[in-house]
């Protein structure tokens, strides 16, 4: 019989503080050379403003996620704001329906560059089990989707996972992308001037 | 004074209206979940409101129609995603009641216990949501702590945290292990002290209570008409309980209160919900109480004897032809059910969950309707704000406890 | 605020001989196919006594069926002239008894009068039956779609229509076992199984 075990551990200090990598560059008596698209990266990626866009249950997986236990303010992402127009990352956590499609559509408008947007859940990602003739199968249909954390509902550690691996996209996104004529290419594509 | 606003382009009429539209749309950090209010305001008070759903209409019934038994599991999680273990316990004791499967007295107290303390997530989320919508974050951050201490307890019987599929038709997958009984001791003992702690952040918070005294009344006969149930309609003085009024789940074996208001307030819904827990707990202890109890043979028993509905156990699938049989008859659904109709209700957190079920002989359901509690009383929003200023809508709405999975199913 | 001890409701005089008999006296021939199923009374009504048999049911005193529990409605497509079914469910909440009723209505003209006059909770599962059923509840405060877009122009529920939305392109009807030569084995309707309701 294994011993019963909780999800409480008693670290010592020095494990959970990390320092982050620093970016390649030049450095000498008191200056430090580098790119500027690492450094905006590094301070963009730690203190990205999140918008939980949380319809049915990711959204409740996301509470667990921001509650003490998997804390996901120690991300950078203490912030979260509910006004499109102040945020980065449009977190779309859970089933969206066609009745409820344009209003990501405004939302995701309203947003200033940069924005970067991940799909929690399966059926953020794909219309997850509801195949009916209600509901959008996927967001990337109407907007488009940086990062998909699939799950039905993810656990929180894979949400954190999913904006980790939006911090790996944030840092090292060039600084031209969002004029360049790709990604103009890619909003075209979903009808966005 | 036209003269003023000849250059400016406004619309027809709008110099002389004097009454503001504010639209609370689907997407509003008030809202949880996606529903929208259209509330005509003068100055700061409502004059009319209305509701608009659906935009999580994920057409659950017309899925149902297509799916056996044990895939219409995790679409009943999905109605109130917040206690999903209730719904799953009333879909199959729906199912139970169609194929009359008897109950073994084990089963029926391991189920009580999952059904409360998922009540107990579910009033905790209502009741710390209410103090967050008015303006006090922290007791919402003291309290998700320990649903997280629930969503362990579901893990070590069922494997998943949030819509957990939990249990069987006739009983449970597998055995509570002595780790499951650990955890929900370990539940037992902690959490009354922060419950406590919890309520003293604000029942007797003069701030809290002059925000919700008051805030969205509903009499009785009002809500009667109106069809709530459940802590809405205690609220209001009404003291019906499905679990009372026609107990399922050896449930009349309980000794338990009923708490019930007068005006049926927001203060008033409340303190019914923080009452119903307290009177959860009380359930808790007792179930454990019984299953320590029980002897022999009925102290180790986790599931009825239904061969058709139940799978059998692997070891027996791989090495004996009959057992091979059932599991490729009930994983491929092709056991016919019989035919009738009926309606079954529990006591779901936010009031009566019925499934009205009619049967064709066939594998899957001719035709299922859920009886969604939110849905129905949604409907009196307009009359519980109208008069009322705008902080009280937002207010009336946490406290009413509407799950968007739940209202549009 | 008062705490009051459960209390065990009794099944006392109310019978489902007792309804029956105090419906038959009351609508004569107008109710009919009484029967019971798990321990709730059924029975059919004509759609034009809709509103008299929920009156009747909530206000006589020995009855008291004062909360409409739910409002829904069933697709029968064989059952020519009487496709759709608009159940009630009544409940008594004293004596713990509930029944049922359906009225059947033709399906090229839906009419059925709107309960919202006797329960206001019959608006919106009303209006949530028109919208997946298309029954046009006569003199209903507004009857407009409340689950599906406003633009839809079919009643989705009914079982003429697929359940998956037809013009998505990224899932294979033949892999999930559904439509084409692999159905589900359920497209078969009531014929002769629940004779009941068959004229």
């Amino acid at each position: 019989m294994r011993p019963v075990s909780y999800n409480v551990k008693i670290k010592p200090l020095e494990d959970d503080i990390s320092v982050s990598e620093m970016p390649e560059g030049h450095q000498g008596q008191g200056f430090f050379a580098t790119s500027l698209d690492s450094v905006i990266g590094l301070a963009r990626k730690n203190s990205i403003w999140p918008l939980p866009f949380a319809t049915s249950c990711c959204g409740i997986a996301f509470m667990a996620t921001m509650g003490a236990h998997y804390d996901l303010a120690r991300f950078g992402a203490e912030r979260v704001g509910f006004s499109p127009r102040q945020c980065d990352l449009l977190m779309v956590m859970g089933t969206i329906a066609k009745k409820m499609a344009p209003v990501v559509k405004q939302v995701y408008l309203q947003m200033a560059e940069p924005r970067w947007v991940l799909a929690v859940g399966a059926c953020a990602s794909s219309g997850g089990i509801f195949d009916s003739y209600s509901v959008l199968q996927g967001i990337d249909q109407i907007v488009p989707v940086d990062v998909y954390v699939p799950g039905c509902p993810p656990r929180p550690e894979a949400i954190l996972d999913g904006v980790m691996r939006i911090q790996d996209l944030i840092g090292k996104e060039s600084l031209r992308r969002r004029n360049s004529d790709q990604y103009t290419a890619l909003l075209e594509s979903y009808g966005i001037q | 004074m036209s003269e003023t606003y000849q250059n400016i382009n406004l619309p027809a009429g709008s110099i002389e209206k004097t009454t503001t539209t504010l639209n609370l749309g689907p997407t509003h950090p008030a809202t949880h979940g996606v529903f929208q209010n259209i509330i005509e305001l003068d100055g700061e008070k409502i004059l009319a409101a209305e509701s608009t759903v659906g935009y999580i209409h994920r057409a659950f019934e017309k899925i149902a129609e297509r799916r056996t038994l044990y895939q219409i599991t995790p679409l009943t999680d999905r109605l109130n995603y917040c206690s999903s273990p209730l719904n799953n316990m009333g879909w199959h004791l729906t199912c139970e009641k169609l194929l009359g499967v008897d109950i073994p007295k084990r089963v029926d107290y391991l189920r009580v216990i999952i059904m409360e303390l998922a009540r107990i997530a579910d009033h905790l989320i209502c009741n710390s949501i209410v103090g967050v919508d008015s303006g006090a974050y922290t007791g919402f951050l003291y309290v998700m702590q320990y649903r997280e201490l629930i969503y362990e307890i579901y893990e070590e019987v069922c494997g998943a945290r949030l819509t957990t599929n939990i249990g069987r038709i006739g009983g449970f997958e597998r055995d509570f292990n002595n780790i499951a009984f650990e955890k929900i001791e370990k539940f037992l003992k902690e959490y009354p002290k922060i419950l406590r702690e919890f309520e003293n952040l604000f029942t007797r918070n003069r701030i809290f209570m002059e925000r919700t005294i008051g805030a969205g009344p509903i009499s009785a006969e009002r809500a009667l008409n109106y069809g709530f149930t459940g802590p809405n309609l205690r609220a209001a003085g009404v003291d019906y309980d499905v679990r009372v009024v026609s107990p399922y789940s050896s449930y009349e074996e309980f000794d338990f209160d009923v708490p019930v208001g007068t005006t049926g307030d927001c203060y008033d819904r409340y303190l019914v919900r923080n009452n119903e827990m307290w009177q959860s707990l009380r359930i808790i202890e007792q179930a454990m109480q019984k299953i320590g109890n029980l002897k022999g043979k009925d102290a180790t028993i986790y599931h009825a004897e239904n061969p058709e509905y139940y799978l059998p156990p692997k070891q027996d699938v791989y090495t004996k032809i009959e057992e091979l049989i059932w599991h490729f008859k009930i994983i491929m659904g092709e056991i016919n059910m019989p035919v009738g109709e009926l309606y079954h209700s529990i006591e779901a957190a936010n009031g009566e969950l019925g499934f009205y079920f009619i049967s064709d002989g066939g594998r899957t359901p001719y035709r299922l309707h859920f009886r969604r509690p939110c849905f129905i009383y949604y409907q009196a929003y307009e009359e519980l704000v109208k008069g009322g200023l705008l902080s009280d809508a937002i207010i009336v709405m946490s406290s009413l406890n509407l799950i968007a999975g739940e209202m549009d199913a | 605020m008062a705490v009051f001890k459960g209390q065990f409701y009794i099944i006392m005089a109310l019978s489902s001989e007792l309804i029956q008999q105090k419906l038959t006296e009351k609508f004569g021939e107008q109710v009919s196919s009484f029967e019971e199923q798990y321990g709730i009374l059924s029975f059919r009504a004509d759609k034009e006594i809709n509103l008299k048999v929920l009156g009747f049911l909530s206000q006589d005193e020995a009855l008291g069926f004062i909360f409409l529990t739910d409002l829904c409605a069933v697709h029968y497509p064989d059952n020519k002239g009487e496709e759709l079914a608009v159940v009630y469910h009544m409940h008594n909440i004293k004596e713990n008894v509930r029944v049922r009723f359906k009225v059947f209505t033709d399906i090229q003209k839906p009419d059925v009068f709107t309960a919202t006059g006797l329960f206001s909770t019959a608006n919106w599962m009303e209006r949530e039956t028109y919208d997946f059923y298309g029954v046009n509840f006569v003199g209903h405060p507004n009857l407009k779609r409340i689950m599906n877009v406003d633009e839809m122009d079919y009643f989705p529920q009914r079982k003429e229509y697929p359940l998956e939305d037809q013009s998505r392109i990224d899932k294979d009807d033949e892999m999930f076992g559904r439509g084409g030569s692999s159905g589900f084995g359920n497209e078969k309707t009531l014929e002769g199984t629940i004779p009941a309701y068959r004229k």
